[in-house]
């Protein structure tokens, strides 16, 4: 049997059941307010909020394969595209685009025009080192890290903090091993 | 006439999360299972040694006199496999929504520890529909 073709983000953010945006906006914004309180520190928020993204990517990676029927990338190029042209599409609703590479390819920008996460929010003076929506790139890291590719995802820019648009550097640190034997201190 | 025997999940290390056996041949108790997945495990990971050509992916199919041996491996390491009747058609295909279903009701349950074996009534009741479901589609034929 040929192997099922890949689906686009499009087809796959259709069929499946969504919240309303507004509720689920509200809630990261619930969940953000909450930090900021228990935390104190904008500093321990934005790395709270990464960690939990993390968890998140480690589980979601393998939703993303299952329902897109992607096969391997060949290489980190095709790696971002997917994660702007699929990965954003089917779980965000948004494209976003892949600007910017380095001479080698291991670094690149993805840039969100839009951003449902933030349809509310203004910061406010005393949060102002704050990436609010730092979530995404421990979202980002945590997936690429369960395909083998150890990634820095750091925000560029940011439209709460006054920049034109999103944009999120992923720079490819190192790529492990896959194929057994694993090496011993792994 | 049951046309499939068990289903296997295996997780990156080669631990088995996932056993469940269906209808009477081929039953295995704890202890045989663990042994039967690791040993695949291992198998697999032989053959994407043996293979003279870089870029494989292990042992897909394996088939005996009395049974068929169907296993999907996911870009994230986790190994699905089922024993099935020798020329059950279609594995490839219910393997793809096992996974489906994995995602859905294994990995989404804020309460399932990755790697740690499953115990998600969710994922057992929707599991076995889909098993009946292709079941009642290969008696159809």
């Amino acid at each position: 049997m040929a192997p099922a073709a890949p689906r686009s983000g499009e087809a796959i953010f259709s069929s499946v059941d969504r919240v309303n945006a507004e509720l689920f906006t509200l809630t990261y914004g619930a969940i953000v307010r909450q930090l900021l309180n228990d935390l104190e520190e904008v500093e321990e928020v934005n790395k709270q909020l990464d960690q939990m993204g993390y968890n998140i990517g480690i589980r979601l990676i393998d939703e993303f394969l299952a329902k897109s029927n992607v096969s391997r990338c060949v290489d980190f190029k095709e790696t971002a595209d997917m994660i702007a042209k699929v990965g954003f599409k089917m779980f965000l609703g948004v494209t976003a685009s892949v600007t910017k590479w380095d001479a080698d390819g291991s670094c690149c920008s993805i840039v969100l025009e839009e951003n449902p996460l933030v349809d509310f929010v203004e910061l406010p003076d005393t949060c102002q080192g704050l990436y609010y929506c730092n979530i995404l790139s421990g979202v980002i890291r945590g997936a690429l890290e369960m395909v083998a590719m150890k990634t820095e995802v750091t925000w560029i820019r940011d439209m709460l903090r006054g920049d034109d648009a999103y944009e999120l550097q992923v720079k490819l640190l190192s790529q492990l091993p896959e194929e057994y034997p694993y090496k011993d201190d792994e | 006439m049951a046309a499939i025997y068990s289903l296997y999940i295996i997780n990156k290390s080669g631990g088995l999360i996932f056993y469940k056996d269906y209808g009477s041949k081929g039953r295995m108790d704890t202890n045989d299972s663990l042994r039967v997945a690791s040993l695949w495990h291992s198998m697999h990971a032989i053959s994407q040694q043996l293979s003279p050509t870089t870029g494989c992916t292990g042992i897909e199919l394996l088939e005996a006199d009395t049974f068929d041996l169907n296993c999907f491996q996911s870009l994230t390491g986790t190994k699905f496999f089922v024993v099935c009747e020798p020329g059950t058609q279609n594995m490839e295909a219910l393997l793809k929504v096992v996974y489906e279903l994995y995602t859905d009701y294994v990995l989404k349950n804020p309460f399932y520890e990755m790697e740690m074996p499953i115990r998600c009534e969710l994922f057992d009741i929707n599991l076995t529909q889909a098993i009946q479901k292709d079941r009642v589609a290969l008696l159809g034929r």
